[in-house]
């Protein structure tokens, strides 16, 4: 018993390096594993109210560039509601046809911090729970997508990007139906990601336009994402491997939109009928 | 309790709220960011309590993880160039350490530049090694970890020299 203690207290600095290094690593490999990591993230009382202070200077910076983008997405949805044919008789009665039937409820919010520069990137939005944010809600601002809430606090959230390693979102070719998956390799620049499993029947273009499936619940069919810049028939012969060119700058956000559909649980229901 | 100086607890959060909120949006060329926060395990006071030191290391690291959501690779990065470093000092500084009476202000200069080279390679490679956590791509942690480091290197001295009281 003696030399057991004695063992601790000769070798106690080595002892609590092995302690904290494990610690870490447990904290990283649960952090890689597809489940969310619960304690390790910038969604959290502190760090958000740490980024929404200097995100609170920061953003006087790029006012002007963020009234374009507004002028610009507001002249798009105006021209639409002009165009469409039942505008002027229905307008009062419809509840909203532009918001995908109803189905969908939009709420906007800020981003305040983005990284974009590791092989695991996250967002933080300055919306949590208490504005009605959940996890596994969409995030989109006007021209594409950006990503998926994966973690909440009660003030703010963290939003897992589409550049994130882990990130596996539903998209198809908007010229036919073919379908695949939005991933990103961590290695390609913030401006490129991957589209894979499109079968080697399908139409691929250069320059064609991906939106986002169907499949999904979590985005409608039909969200823009980027255009196709070069693709590679994968090793085994079946599939396609595209690169697209999002339209998106995911190094310069600012406001998004967060789409929660109303249907998820209805949906999830059919889909896993004995899941009690 | 007093061998940790009032200065060190500045320092240690001054460089967290400097890391992230400047040095981790800096991008340079898309990706290259400098973490010159682990100025604060480099220029720890050396005659202090070892195991003190390591916990410490491994709070800036946690501290650093939580802002910049990556799990626990920089507590893991810190926590292992807190534990190797009486090696590299002795690597680096020799006889003066021996003697337990250095001061990072009056060492050579050629002497420091590579007590931190060594200390700043070894911690951007374990880190980007946790970060990506794919042997396949290790050509990508090396180009990460010389990019980085080289960058982190040049911040370090700079910071250093601007912020060094010496005495003559």
């Amino acid at each position: 018993m003696q030399q057991i203690i004695n063992f601790v207290i000769r070798n106690k600095t080595f002892l609590l390096f092995l302690l904290l290094f494990g610690v870490s690593l447990a904290l990283t490999i649960q952090s890689h594993s597809y489940h969310k990591s619960k304690f390790i993230n910038s969604a959290n009382f502190l760090t958000g109210g740490i980024y929404e202070g200097a995100s609170g200077i920061s953003n006087y910076f790029d006012l002007k560039e963020q009234n374009e983008i507004l002028l610009e997405e507001n002249t798009r949805l105006r021209s639409i509601k002009l165009n469409t044919a039942n505008s002027i008789a229905t307008d009062e009665f419809v509840i909203d046809s532009s918001s995908y039937n109803g189905r969908y409820k939009i709420n906007n919010a800020k981003i305040i911090n983005n990284n974009y520069s590791s092989s695991k990137n996250y967002l933080t939005i300055n919306k949590g729970e208490k504005n009605g944010i959940k996890e596994d809600l969409g995030v989109i601002t006007s021209k594409g997508i950006v990503g998926i809430i994966d973690n909440t606090s009660n003030g703010y959230a963290r939003v897992l990007s589409i550049l994130n390693t882990k990130s596996k979102i539903n998209a198809q070719l908007k010229a036919s139906n073919h379908i695949g998956t939005l991933e990103w390799n961590g290695k390609s620049s913030p401006t490129t990601v991957q589209l894979t499993d499109i079968i080697k029947f399908a139409p691929v273009k250069k320059g064609d336009t991906i939106v986002t499936g169907g499949e999904s619940s979590i985005f409608p069919q039909g969200i823009p994402i980027g255009t196709i810049d070069s693709f590679v028939l994968d090793i085994t012969g079946d599939t396609y491997t595209i690169e697209v060119k999002l339209f998106n700058d995911m190094t310069n956000l600012s406001h998004v939109y967060i789409l929660e559909n109303l249907d998820t649980k209805e949906i999830k229901q059919l889909e896993n009928p004995t899941d009690e | 309790m007093n061998s940790i100086n009032f200065n060190s607890i500045i320092r240690f959060f001054v460089l967290i709220l400097a890391q992230v909120l400047i040095f981790n949006n800096i991008n340079f060329l898309g990706y290259v960011n400098p973490y010159p926060y682990i100025l604060f395990i480099l220029l720890f006071p050396v005659n202090n309590n070892r195991s003190l030191f390591i916990f410490m290391s491994f709070m800036l690291g946690l501290f650093v993880d939580i802002f910049s959501d990556s799990g626990g690779v920089h507590a893991a990065a810190c926590v292992t160039i807190a534990f190797i470093r009486p090696a590299i000092l002795k690597f680096a500084f020799g006889m003066v350490y021996e003697h337990q009476n250095i001061k990072f202000n009056n060492t050579e200069f050629g002497n420091r530049v590579i007590y931190f080279s060594i200390l700043i390679a070894i911690h951007h490679f374990i880190m980007f090694l946790l970060e990506i956590f794919n042997i396949s791509n290790i050509i990508l942690v090396f180009q990460k970890t010389l990019f980085s480091s080289t960058f982190t290197l040049i911040f370090c001295i700079l910071i250093s020299i601007l912020f060094s009281n010496k005495q003559r």
